[in-house]
């Protein structure tokens, strides 16, 4: 066992700023490009969560779901920009709130 | 004894001017004022890191030079505590540590120092740059990382260092990234890059696997004590770094990114894409000598790669005409040299390679920026010559450098360059041919770029007439080939965008030119530390002496360095002074006697086929476009086809059956019954979801807010109402 493991609540907690300040920027943001970058940190959040209960319980599942993730995050991204790009070659902007012919 | 404060302190240093200046360029990113202040920090945390590195450098060798000093900082990945696998490995622990011994203080050396110089000779060229900032910024995250990569005491530190050099290779060739061609070219060294790396950490997965360890010691110690036992394995591993390593140093087949990354300024040429990052592979397969030494197949695929590499690089050197490109292919073509020599166990050879290279190297880069920055931006040899006149300065350092790449005794380039030739000339017959040739080029590509820089008359003013620009035999002009590469080949330094308008060529600053006369003296006297017994020094040398310890024995048996007759010696050293003379000879015949080049075009003319193939390097930029980059668009073509003919055409389908199956047998009772009963149930849901529907507001946000509210109140509930 290594010298001293840290409090796991350190990492909920910074786990927990990262997510609120992602979503608060997938909220608030209006160019996409940012959205996805907040989507991202989000899902980072998520990463350290696991990674902080993986070395609280001494095992390894939680670091390879994150493995996985960050994979799945790398394909998530293309997607998400060529969603963007598509976008803008229709609408010549970026701006989320131009995206809404799906209203009511 | 080493100071592990001081040994941390050689990589945070440039790390923490990287930071200041990154702060300072993202704060502001075009000034050009306060660049004072970014040469302190960068000059200043590079110049601080160098001193420390020879301190660290002298301390361990005034300690003896026992063992490795290795000093571990923190558990880094202390993943799987108490876990024990089915093979019985406890744990996937590895440590941040820090390794000096005689082969990490030759790189950490050769990184400091050089990469010193040329931040002092960058802040004269960058002086009149955009983004001067972001460029030091950049340039000291480098060093920081270059440093992880060779003072980094297990495979894992190394990777970290790895693929933060990549990512620095990537951002300072991409530095000009408004033009399409530099943020091309550094995207095709990302990809290329990426397919090493996947080779390199599958490598490294595959020694933890077998060793339980990451650890550089525990490996070696391991693999050396029982060598039976790991030969089998130590092939794949073997591969699969040497993989990685082709990546890095751009050898056959993923070279193509290296002469395509002279798209960004010349001092990250010299320092990234000459002296330090590329030979990185090199560093790695002599570090892990003890695995390649286990695996004689191995082996011999790095020295028939390195080879090979060698010549067809060198020979594509031949036939360009931008500056810097003939200086990349000769890049990689020394590359290869380094890798031959690893390949048939002439790992000191590699390394003193590397040093040497790494001299007069980047006094060739540095040189041709020089030139680039005198001519205003011109990269093309066919508008210079006569530049003797206008920069005497660089012209004698380039002379010097040119001497010693060309391997002319007593140059640091001969001694490193004849003890490879000479270990392959005892290990295989071919691949020592194979060398010679390329030696030879190398010589003759090299002067070919001095007589055709330095002598004759200043070209620029009547270059149209000139009969090596006429449309007919430029291949450029004939050729289609992928319009970014070629924007890339001529123009790509328009982009270091200073005097535009034409005037005579002036020489450069003297924070330029005192940087090249210290690499032209390293380049002069770099090659005595490797001196062979024949010319007064002593066997083994004490370059060899000094790197044995790394060469671990194997099974208790020591590594010898090979003894050749004095005879044979005699004959190996005569004959590469001979192919080096004769490449000096031919360049001389053909571009300084003949300053119209009237000989060079007939010969050019004569061999129209070859010197296209040579031009065009050999069209595997255009077989890699055609085979991976059109077999991918053509595969997500295939893709869209399916979904758009099969996919949609099961769907439609589906629905066609529907109506003939159902919808007209039971259309009658659908009309009345069915439809009386969904119009009516429609009418009351529209009634009833014009209240709801402005909800569905169409901001994506909107929804994104409404489902956080969701989740904290379900959350609240859950929690309040917990017993």
């Amino acid at each position: 066992m290594p010298e001293a493991i840290p409090s796991t609540a350190a990492y909920l907690m910074l786990s927990g700023t990262l997510f609120a300040i992602g979503l608060v920027g997938v909220i608030i943001r209006r160019n996409m490009i940012t959205v996805l970058m907040a989507v991202e940190l989000m899902m980072n959040a998520v990463n350290i969560n696991l990674v902080a209960f993986s070395h609280r319980f001494a095992s390894l599942e939680g670091q390879v779901f994150t493995i996985f993730i960050i994979t799945v995050a790398a394909g998530e991204a293309a997607v998400g920009l060529a969603i963007i790009i598509q976008l803008y070659r229709l609408k010549s902007t970026i701006n989320v709130d131009e995206a809404r012919s799906m209203n009511g | 004894m080493v100071s592990a404060t001081i040994l941390l302190l050689i990589p945070l240093l440039p790390a923490l001017g990287a930071l200041i200046n990154g702060v300072r360029a993202a704060a502001n990113p075009v000034t050009h004022k306060n660049r004072t202040i970014t040469n302190a920090v960068a000059l200043g945390s590079t110049g601080l890191s160098a001193l420390l590195a020879a301190w660290t450098v002298i301390t361990y060798v005034g300690g003896g030079m026992s063992s490795a000093y290795q000093h571990a900082y923190y558990t880094w990945i202390p993943a799987g505590l108490g876990h024990v696998g089915a093979n019985g490995i406890a744990s996937f622990a590895v440590d941040f540590a820090f390794r000096i011994d005689t082969l990490s203080c030759t790189m950490l050396l050769i990184v400091t120092w050089i990469g010193f110089l040329i931040h002092v000779y960058a802040t004269g060229y960058m002086a009149h740059e955009e983004g001067y900032t972001r460029f030091f910024t950049y340039l000291n995250l480098f060093m920081f990382m270059m440093l992880l990569l060779v003072l980094g005491a297990n495979y894992m530190v190394m990777f970290v260092g790895w693929e933060g050099v990549g990512l620095c290779s990537y951002l300072l060739i991409g530095f000009y990234y408004d033009k399409n061609f530099a943020a091309d070219a550094g995207k095709k060294a990302f990809v290329a890059n990426r397919i090493g790396d996947f080779g390199f950490v599958l490598g490294i997965f595959l020694i933890f696997n077998t060793f339980g360890t990451a650890d550089y010691g525990k490996v070696f110690a391991l693999a050396s004590a029982n060598p039976a036992a790991y030969a089998g394995i130590a092939t794949t591993i073997c591969v699969l770094l040497f993989v990685g390593a082709c990546g890095k140093s751009a050898q056959i087949p993923l070279y193509v990114w290296l002469p395509d990354a002279m798209a960004g300024p010349t001092p990250v040429s010299a320092l990234i894409h000459a002296a330090t990052m590329v030979t990185a592979g090199v560093y790695m397969v002599v570090r892990s000598n003890v695995l390649f030494r286990l695996s004689p197949d191995a082996m011999l695929v790095v020295a028939v790669v390195g080879a090979v590499t060698a010549i067809f690089a060198a020979t594509i050197g031949i036939a360009q005409n931008d500056i810097k490109k003939v200086l990349a292919y000769s890049t990689v073509s020394q590359l290869g040299f380094m890798f031959l020599a690893a390949g048939v166990g002439a790992f000191t050879a590699a390394i003193f390679h590397v040093m040497t290279h790494a001299f007069f190297k980047a006094c060739l880069f540095l040189g041709a920026g020089s030139v680039i920055h005198g001519c205003g931006g011109e990269q093309d040899m066919r508008k210079m010559g006569g530049l003797r006149k206008y920069m005497p300065k660089t012209r004698m350092t380039m002379l010097i450098a040119c001497i010693a790449i060309a391997g002319f005794p007593p140059l640091a380039g001969f001694f490193s360059k004849d003890e490879i030739l000479a270990t392959t000339f005892e290990h295989h017959g071919f691949l020592y041919f194979l060398g010679m040739v390329a030696a030879t080029c190398t010589a003759f590509y090299m002067f070919r770029l001095y007589f055709m820089t330095f002598s004759g008359d200043y070209r620029a003013a009547h270059v149209e007439g000139h009969p090596e620009s006429e449309p007919e035999h430029a291949g450029h002009d004939v050729i289609p080939s992928h319009p970014h590469l070629d924007d890339g080949d001529i123009h790509s330094d328009k982009a270091h965008g200073h005097h535009v308008e034409a005037h005579d060529p002036h020489e450069s600053p003297w924070s330029m030119t005192g940087v090249l006369w210290v690499l032209a003296i390293l380049a002069v006297i770099g090659g005595f530390v490797g001196i062979p017994e024949m010319f007064g020094g002593a066997h083994p040398t004490i370059f060899q002496r000094w790197l044995s310890p790394v060469l671990l024995p194997l099974g208790g048996e020591r590594f010898e360095f090979p003894e050749a007759s004095r005879m044979q010696e005699a004959l190996l050293i005569l004959s590469s002074v001979a192919v080096a003379t004769l490449g000096w000879f031919i360049a001389f015949v053909l571009y300084k006697k003949d300053s119209a080049f009237a000989r060079a075009t007939r010969l050019r003319l004569r061999f129209a086929f070859l010197h296209r193939l040579l031009e065009n390097k050999y069209y595997v930029d255009e077989f890699y476009n055609f085979v991976f980059v059109g077999g991918t668009l053509a595969f997500s073509r295939a893709l869209s086809w399916f979904d758009a003919h099969i996919i949609d055409g099961i769907v439609n389908g589906v629905r066609h059956l529907t109506v003939i199956l159902f919808g007209h047998g039971s259309s009658l009772f659908d009309k009345y019954v069915v439809d009386g009963a969904v119009n009516g149930v429609g009418y009351s849901a529209r009634g009833g979801s014009r209240l709801f529907r402005k909800m569905q507001s169409g901001f994506v946000q909107n929804y994104a807010l409404v489902m956080a509210g969701g989740i904290v109140l379900v959350a609240a509930v859950y929690l309040f109402t917990k017993p």
